[in-house]
């Protein structure tokens, strides 16, 4: 047993965590990130040069990584910075692809030349692939898709869009689609980054697979893994600036860090965080394994829980500027809160968790 | 990363199923299960099966006779112990005093003491709390006046775990008040056969008898009995504290724990279904094993953490906090899986043929009520807290 990250992956973070710190300082951050195209599109091309999204999959398909603690690395740094960046769409698209054997989709999604969003999600079918709504209708070799999806994560940003639909025999296969034959209408999220709603009316799509369930599930739970990881590096960075300003806040003469009551409630934040980056360490190490599901739900379960723990504690130990726009700590107790409600929530996954465990 | 047992590990684990299989008698098992209060003579007896296979004082070197295991190891080893529901072995001659004579202790007391430890001559148990020190436990008040070659102790300890069947015990005295108070402490064996020593037990919230009171009045202990420096006794006070603190989030217990609770709540039925398929209970019962899979992470992280320090110290803290804090809920959720069932006074229940709670369950409450103990005891979680506070703060 040995809880070191390999060298590369050390380097991966080390090298991201700079290039992160250097282009997404906070105040950026903050103003990229609520307005259109929400992210800096200028970005992408060295992103895709320092190896992020080849990380993201394995060598066979065409990348270098592929595995639970390759997708977290990534991911604690872009949670580190709130980096809003869509790779989360990316992570779930690309791999996608690469179950599916679309190699020069995979090539131009590492080189950062491509880009893609996976559209799973309905108004009325936010947790799973169950009750999707979306259709799919065949005539002669040519599909078309109906229905809107909801909440598609950096569709905005995208150039073909992987979207799920029930076929005609009841299964949900996955299709892909040109993003600028759909009916896209982009947003910000109160936590910043890109979202879509995406609209389709008998739009053209070529089907990777009429029966995609499972492959659709295995690239959720890498993007709930993901979520997880991100969450622990927000986590981290709002606990230190939770505990400076403790340390330099002075009320009643003295530094509110000196009064037991914050200090007993910044330890049990400390203690959920543990927590919270070993059970995402867990998943990380069941993603490839029949555990996989039972590891992953437990994982966001837990992050949901500690995530709106250390943001609402946060904001309220630091009183009215934890309340504010402009101080930093604010955006990352949004995201901290929010990424529970991404591909599933406490509930979602505590329901998962008791399925598993009775079947 | 790599999150796999290694090879060895693995046939370590394998080596210790099969002992504890063809060494732990069934009926001990069964009581340890259910809960019941174990004698004297059913702990001494498991102590001593575990010494004939060298494998009774965990912590220890092999020099003075421990099997001079790693960190994963006793981790394994607790494991495959509460799986197999063996007894504890009871910590104070083993993994209390033992530590502190092998680092303190003049060559004459570890010859003397260790290998009674080790066979069960001695019975050892501790004497640090006093009605007025638990968690100040620097403002304790039993003097040792020195007087020719002999101390003499009055005062009074409390808490004392097991204290009526000690041979020995070892206290925290106060040998000066001079200076600050962590520095007249004093580390001190005693013969609890002493003249002068009382021990009176104190009744348990659940009715059990598990801690006593040690009165001391006039109690003469020769000077030889100091171990290590005289005033410089909080300093192996505080070893004690921290050493070994690899076991302290009981991950190998609560999983039993869970394993049982899922059990009864199979067996038992509400509304005419097995209670496991009641979803708010069954939601309880996965949201306690998320957190003990946590638990268990975080738990291994540290063990195999060789980094030790002082990072290690605020680590150990979190774990009993968080450990503990688990097994009461999960001894809460066996409580409340039975109902009005947990009610009946376990042993007159048994004993009367009465128990409506399943043998193996009926001691849930008492277990639960006993078990608040966890957040309290070895530090409460509050002390914890403030250890911990005190390395984030850097103050």
């Amino acid at each position: 047993m040995n809880f070191n990250q390999t060298d590369d992956r050390r380097m991966i973070s080390d090298s991201l965590r700079r290039y992160l710190a250097d282009q997404y300082p906070v105040e950026h951050r903050i103003k990229i990130a609520y307005d259109a195209p929400f992210h800096d599109p200028r970005n992408w091309g060295e992103l895709a040069e320092l190896g992020i999204l080849g990380a993201l999959v394995s060598e066979e398909q065409g990348g270098f990584g592929g595995e639970g603690f390759d997708i977290t690395v990534v991911f604690e740094e872009f949670g580190r910075t709130l980096c809003p960046e869509p790779m989360l769409g990316n992570l779930m698209g690309l791999r996608l692809y690469a179950a599916f054997g679309v190699q020069d989709k995979v090539d131009a999604i590492i080189a950062g030349t491509a880009r893609t969003a996976l559209a799973v999600f309905e108004a009325d079918a936010f947790t799973d692939t169950s009750e999707i709504a979306t259709s799919a209708a065949k005539a002669g070799e040519n599909w078309t898709l109906s229905g809107r999806k909801s909440l598609v994560y950096g569709a905005g940003a995208a150039d073909t869009l992987l979207v799920a639909a029930r076929t005609p025999a009841g299964k949900i296969g996955l299709f892909e689609i040109d993003a600028s034959s759909a009916d896209i209408h982009g947003y910000a999220m109160i936590d910043g980054g890109g979202a879509a709603e995406v609209g389709l009316d008998n739009t053209a799509a070529k089907c990777l697979s009429e029966d995609a369930g499972e492959a659709i599930e295995a690239a959720l739970d890498a993007g709930r893994l993901a979520l997880c990881a991100e969450a622990v590096g927000a986590m981290d960075v709002l606990k230190e600036m939770t505990k400076d300003y403790l340390m330099q806040r002075q009320q009643f003469g003295r530094p509110i860090a000196t009064f037991q009551a914050l200090q007993h409630r910044l330890v049990d934040l400390s203690i959920e965080i543990e927590q919270a980056r070993s059970i995402t360490i867990h998943a990380a190490g069941a993603l490839d394994t029949p555990g996989r599901a039972l590891a992953v739900a437990k994982a966001k379960n837990l992050i949901g829980r500690a995530g709106k723990l250390v943001a609402e504690e946060a904001v309220q130990m630091h009183g009215g500027i934890g309340m504010t726009w402009e101080y930093a700590g604010s955006h990352y107790a949004k995201r901290l809160t929010m990424i529970d409600a991404q591909l599933g929530d406490t509930e979602d996954q505590l329901r998962r968790v008791m399925e598993l465990m009775a079947a | 990363m790599d999150l796999n047992f290694t090879p060895a590990e693995d046939a370590f684990r394998a080596e210790v199923r099969s002992f504890l299989m063809d060494n732990l008698s069934e009926e001990l098992a069964t009581k340890v299960r259910n809960g019941e209060e174990l004698g004297k003579a059913d702990i001494e007896g498991w102590h001593a099966t575990l010494q004939s296979r060298g494998w009774l004082a965990v912590t220890w070197p092999t020099e003075f006779g421990g099997p001079g295991w790693n960190a994963v190891q006793r981790h394994i080893f607790d494991e495959e112990c509460a799986l197999a529901n063996t007894p504890r072995i009871v910590p104070f001659g083993l993994g209390m005093l033992g530590p502190v004579l092998i680092k303190f202790g003049t060559e004459k007391q570890k010859a003397d003491i260790l290998p009674r430890i080790l066979d069960g001559t001695d019975w050892w148990c501790q004497g640090y709390s006093e009605p007025g020190a638990g968690s100040d436990l620097a403002s304790l008040k039993t003097r040792a006046i020195r007087d020719g070659d002999d101390y003499v102790i009055n005062g009074q300890k409390t808490w004392t775990t097991l204290g009526q069947y000690a041979d020995k015990i070892f206290c925290l005295v106060r040998t000066s008040t001079e200076g600050k108070r962590q520095e007249g402490i004093s580390f001190v064996l005693v013969d609890i056969k002493t003249p002068g020593i009382e021990v009176r037990p104190i009744k348990l919230i659940e009715g059990g008898y598990e801690v006593n009171e040690v009165f001391f009045s006039d109690v003469r202990v020769p000077v030889s009995n100091l171990v290590g420096v005289e005033n410089e006794g909080w300093t192996i006070a505080k070893f004690l504290l921290t050493h070994e603190r690899t076991g302290i989030a009981g991950v190998g217990a609560s999983t039993q724990a869970l394993h049982e609770l899922k059990a009864l709540a199979r067996k038992l039925k509400r509304r005419g279904k097995p209670l496991i398929e009641d979803p708010l209970f069954a939601a309880r019962i996965a949201q306690a094993e998320i957190d003990l899979e946590a638990l268990r992470m975080t738990n291994l992280r540290v063990l195999v953490d060789a980094s030790g320090g002082a990072a290690s110290n605020t680590i150990a803290s979190m774990l009993k906090i968080k450990g503990t804090v688990i097994r009461q809920n999960l001894d809460d959720l066996a409580r409340r899986a039975l109902g009005p069932a947990a009610a009946p006074f376990p042993l007159e229940a048994l004993a009367g043929n009465l128990a409506v709670a399943p043998p193996e369950a009926a001691a849930s409450a008492a277990s639960y009520f006993n078990n608040r103990k966890l957040s309290i005891f070895g530090g409460s979680n509050e002390i914890q807290r403030n250890i911990i506070a005190k390395d984030l703060f850097g103050v």
